[in-house]
């Protein structure tokens, strides 16, 4: 147990299933975005599973605690976790993209649970210090959790977003990096240099927590590190890898942006059995 | 006969009006980006120091934050020049803003061409045309200082995202105190059966201006403010369609995009009635805000000259 009602097992369980929720979910729609879905979902996991303070029943709920994902497009590893946190029905998730569905291909405040309409990169720091600045507006005690891409630290309004958090003080606010080295092109490295990535957060004012993204209980570890530091906001650069759990599908670029097709999803599923 | 009106700072009116409101609305918060002197919201800065929030020159940024704020059930104020708060955010304000219809007001200063010596750049000539193209947006123009202060009460209390466009410098003041502005109402300034001008900003003096010296010419002109181009009063259009049978219209905006696309798209649609435009073709320069509307051909005299033309089109 890691005192969050699950133990790492259960969750290391959930987040299989939503391995293969993802893929059936991208595979049915014949589009959308596996491979940063597959490397986020152990990090979602552990934030709706054992962390986040948060209600199916009244999504809405004024003093929620807010997820935002900023890097949209993983939207199906938020659709399976909002789904099997009770959010809208599992039967839903093979309408994800197609007309009429709640789940849009980018993530839409009108599906149950999506605190933001994301799909253009680097919006969900800023939207999260507006989260932030309001719980300490109304002293409320609600936290905010950002995930955003590593690649999409290439947005300037990240770092714009990053400056004011330290200045405003928002130790409410955590920041969590899918740090999986790929981005839509290429590999992070190759399309834009980012490091050293934790000391430009240094620079900018954040604790910044290095951390295995797909290890649950350093995860858990990880966000009680960040809640508890009151100094200013925190980052958690969480290492991953894109495509996880699916050989093919792991450290692949191709992967980023397309769906499997027969034969992948087939060999998927029986790897995520 | 020319016509005389006072002049005020439509921007002071707004940062006196966000101080009153803020005082009923615990929830209104106010955000800006280093120009808060100018856009006068540094009063509110004053009044509720807890409730502001600067953030410096990082408008992708600000439009982010108020979206997050609108979010978790504040009023946001965003305050900055046009060309900062919708041409350099654009995206920002899309997604963040538009896509989930947040409450957020963004109210610019320093728009069109009355920015003048600041020049091209300055200069936000297709802010409303930018603002048009977001559909869950209210886009509202003031004419003075007097529909400025009762357009920004109107947007507090009004749910969803507005944007509202204000001036640099004072400009004429057209209506008194018992004017009563109506979110998505035109408003009749002046009556007339041969033709109509319609202004939408602090052309509506020069509306005013114009049809006064038609009237010595024995053209009598009904002059309508149309202040907001969302939601967009189709009936006060098409009435003066089908009553005068000839429009003008006078905007300091990019034609393309603005008050009259709008309105040549409604009589197109629905009153298909002659009609000649007064506006921009594209990019102006430095100079003083006179000067430039006598270049860029957005002067008194080329709204009776349009006048004139339009008239010329109904008697054929």
């Amino acid at each position: 147990m890691v005192g969050t009602g699950f133990s790492v097992p259960e969750l290391e369980s959930i987040a299989k299933g939503l391995r293969r929720d993802i893929i059936e979910m991208t595979y049915v729609a014949s589009s959308g975005h596996p491979g940063g879905s597959l490397s986020e979902i152990d990090l979602l996991t552990a934030l709706y599973f054992g962390i986040l303070d948060i209600d199916p029943n009244e999504p809405d709920r004024s003093d929620r605690d807010r997820f935002i994902l900023s890097k949209s497009h993983a939207s199906p590893g938020l659709y399976a976790v909002l789904s099997k946190r009770g959010f809208f029905p599992h039967e839903e998730l093979t309408s994800f993209r197609a007309i009429e569905s709640r789940l849009q291909g980018h993530a839409h405040v009108m599906t149950p649970g999506v605190d933001m309409s994301g799909g253009s990169l680097g919006q969900g720091l800023s939207f999260g210090v507006g989260c932030a600045l309001a719980a300490k507006l109304g002293s409320e005690a609600y936290r905010t959790y950002v995930l955003i891409g590593d690649g999409e630290c290439d947005e300037g309004q990240v770092w714009e977003a990053a400056m004011s958090e330290d200045h405003y003080h928002l130790d409410n606010l955590t920041a969590i990096i899918d740090r999986n080295g790929i981005q839509n092109d290429r590999f992070t490295s190759d399309v834009m240099k980012l490091e050293p990535l934790a000391d430009k957060w240094k620079a900018f004012g954040w604790r910044v927590i290095e951390t295995d993204g797909h290890d649950m209980e350093q995860i858990i570890c990880a966000v009680g590190e960040a809640q508890s530091y009151t100094a200013g906001p925190s980052v958690i650069i969480a290492k991953t890898v894109k495509g996880k759990g699916v050989s093919f599908m792991e450290n692949n670029p191709a992967f980023h942006g397309s769906p499997p097709n027969k034969e992948q999803y087939d060999k998927a599923l029986i790897e995520l059995n | 006969m020319a016509i005389t009106f006072s002049t005020a700072s439509t921007r002071e009116v707004y940062g006196r009006t966000l101080v009153e409101l803020g005082k009923q609305n615990r929830d209104i918060v106010v955000l800006g980006g280093d120009l808060n002197k100018s856009t006068f919201t540094h009063l509110f800065a004053e009044e509720f120091p807890d409730r502001f929030f600067d953030f410096g020159p990082a408008e992708q940024n600000i439009m982010g934050v108020a979206a997050g704020l609108a979010a978790s059930g504040k009023i946001p104020f965003v305050s900055t020049f046009a060309v900062f708060g919708m041409c350099r955010p654009f995206d920002q304000v899309r997604v963040s803003i538009s896509q989930p219809a947040l409450n957020v007001k963004i109210v610019c200063t320093h728009a069109g061409l009355l920015t003048g010596e600041d020049g091209m750049s300055a200069q936000g000539i297709e802010d409303l045309s930018l603002a048009c193209s977001l559909p869950s947006f209210n886009v509202v123009a003031p004419a003075d200082s007097i529909e400025t202060s009762q357009a920004i009460t109107a947007a507090s209390k009004t749910h969803g995202p507005f944007y509202i466009r204000l001036y640099r410098p004072a400009t004429p003041v057209v209506h008194d105190e018992s004017y009563q502005f109506k979110l998505g109402r035109a408003d009749l300034l002046r009556n007339g059966s041969d033709m109509t001008i319609i202004t939408i900003g602090p052309m509506a003096a020069q509306g005013l201006e114009a049809a006064e010296i038609m009237a010595e010419k024995g053209v009598h002109c009904r002059v309508v403010n149309l202040h907001s181009l969302r939601p967009i009063d189709e009936e006060a259009i098409v009435d003066a369609a089908i009553h005068t049978g000839a429009i003008v219209t006078a905007e300091e905006h990019l034609l393309h995009g603005g008050l009259s696309s709008v309105v040549s798209q409604t009589l197109a649609l629905r009153a298909p009635t002659p009609m000649e435009v007064v506006g921009l073709q594209g990019y102006a320069e430095s100079g003083k805000p006179a000067q430039l509307f006598e270049k860029y051909k957005i002067a008194t005299t080329n709204i009776v000259d349009a006048v004139d033309r339009v008239m010329e089109r109904k008697r054929n």
